[in-house]
């Protein structure tokens, strides 16, 4: 593999995996989210090779092709947490990061997490929704 | 992007080896952020990558004569995190959380950020007022070299060829010091700052000024003390117009651009209004 390869370009183009998107190229919009080694970060900023021995996860390891979906996921859906999808797969992992540091987070946390990761369908409201949704115990498999 | 030879290392010394190996054509590597972007415009086209990240002797916080070390590739998530980080100087903490995003900070790192030199990052201001220093590694030993003097120019520093920035120490806190750091954010929270400032400030019995340090971000073309503003306060007994007058003097000392996120013109006068802010929340009993 090249060196200069970023991480995005592995998933999307080596992979074939491009639920992990690329928006703004520069780290900021958060569409490229994935977690290393459990932590957040942006795909389109970190070089591939640097992901060597580690855990990578995208959105489409979160649940398997037949389902379930994650509560996280199920809460999305159910309270409407995206519009045109395409900053989606980078909120749910920020989201994912998020309540495994913290499972209860409180509205102020939600937000401040979730800062670096950006939509502009959904004005965040229902995001912001989702996820303290999630966080209540809800779109669990009953 | 140019591709590159890229060598992990897994110490120090095989990074300054690899450096004298290729010199001018060698670039290390910490988390990458910034360095990644350089690379994408062409601004920095090394042949040859000298990636720290297993260099695990480089990573790390722990005590250092009465104050603490930071080593170099210390991520910004780590040193916001870190209990030592809190228990030496909250406002430290405080002043990383608020740098650009968790993704970020996961990533990047504390000699990363000052190597890169770039005038409107978060840390220099801060680690300016608690009179930090850095350690500068190369094949013939070490340097120690106060981080006011770094900073030569837009992203430059004395950091030689041949050479590594190895930790950031911090000396001890004498006992009644508060320090803040407040930035201006006009657009995003996570955006760079217009203009930011760290102080410290320490007040003798009698009320007067015994310490005193100002310093500023995106202020000039690298990171400043204020040094008339400084002096202007030390010894003196404080009052709020007092502060609001040594403030003006910040004006004489920055050197700002105009960019997307001010005219040089309006970032003179916000370092003046921010360097009084911050000074009186100090004097007021504010910061940590």
């Amino acid at each position: 593999m090249p060196a200069h390869r970023r991480l995005v370009d592995l998933l999307r183009e080596g992979l074939g995996l491009t639920g992990t998107k690329e928006g703004c190229s520069v780290g900021v919009c958060g569409a490229c989210a994935v977690l290393v080694d459990g932590d957040m970060v942006s795909a389109c900023l970190m070089p591939a090779i640097f992901v060597d021995g580690t855990s990578v996860e995208t959105i489409e390891g979160l649940s398997p092709p037949e389902g379930p979906l994650t509560p996280l996921q199920e809460c999305f859906i159910r309270h409407g947490g995206f519009q045109c999808g395409i900053c989606t797969p980078g909120q749910i992992m920020a989201a994912t990061a998020l309540l495994r540091d913290n499972p209860h987070p409180t509205e102020l946390e939600v937000k401040r997490w979730m800062m670096g990761n950006l939509c502009r369908c959904t004005g965040y409201y229902k995001i912001v929704e989702s996820i303290l949704a999630a966080a209540s115990g809800e779109g669990a498999p009953s | 992007m140019r591709t590159f030879d890229y060598h992990a290392v897994g110490s120090a010394a095989e990074a300054l080896d690899l450096l004298a190996q290729y010199g001018e054509d060698a670039h290390l590597m910490a988390g990458g952020t910034s360095l990644m972007l350089m690379m994408e415009q062409g601004l920095i086209q090394p042949g040859h990558v000298v990636g720290l990240r297993s260099a695990n002797e480089l990573r790390g916080i722990g005590a250092s004569s009465g104050g603490i070390e930071i080593r170099a590739l210390t991520t910004h998530r780590e040193v916001e995190r870190s209990s030592h980080v809190r228990d030496y100087c909250p406002t430290l903490v405080e002043a990383f959380e608020r740098i650009a995003t968790i993704r970020i900070r996961n990533q990047a790192t504390i000699g990363g950020n000052l190597v890169h030199a770039d005038p409107a990052q978060d840390p220099p201001p801060i680690l300016l007022a608690l009179d930090a220093e850095v350690v500068i590694q190369s094949k013939i030993g070490e340097r120690t070299v106060p981080l006011d003097g770094f900073f030569r120019d837009y992203f430059e520093t004395v950091v030689e060829e041949g050479e590594l920035l190895a930790s950031v120490r911090l000396p001890a806190i004498v006992a009644g010091t508060k320090s803040t750091y407040v930035k201006f954010l006009p657009r995003t929270e996570d955006d760079y700052a217009t203009l930011s400032v760290g102080a410290a400030l320490r007040l003798g019995a009698d009320g007067s000024c015994e310490h005193v340090r100002v310093a500023l971000g995106s202020a000039a073309p690298t990171p400043i003390r204020a040094r008339k503003v400084e002096a202007a306060l030390q010894g003196q007994r404080l009052t709020g117009p007092m502060i609001d007058e040594a403030a003006e003097l910040v004006r004489d000392e920055v050197d700002p651009l105009d960019d997307v996120r001010g005219s040089a013109k309006y970032k003179r006068e916000m370092a003046r209004v921010w360097t009084g802010r911050a000074l009186r929340s100090l004097l007021d009993g504010g910061g940590k």
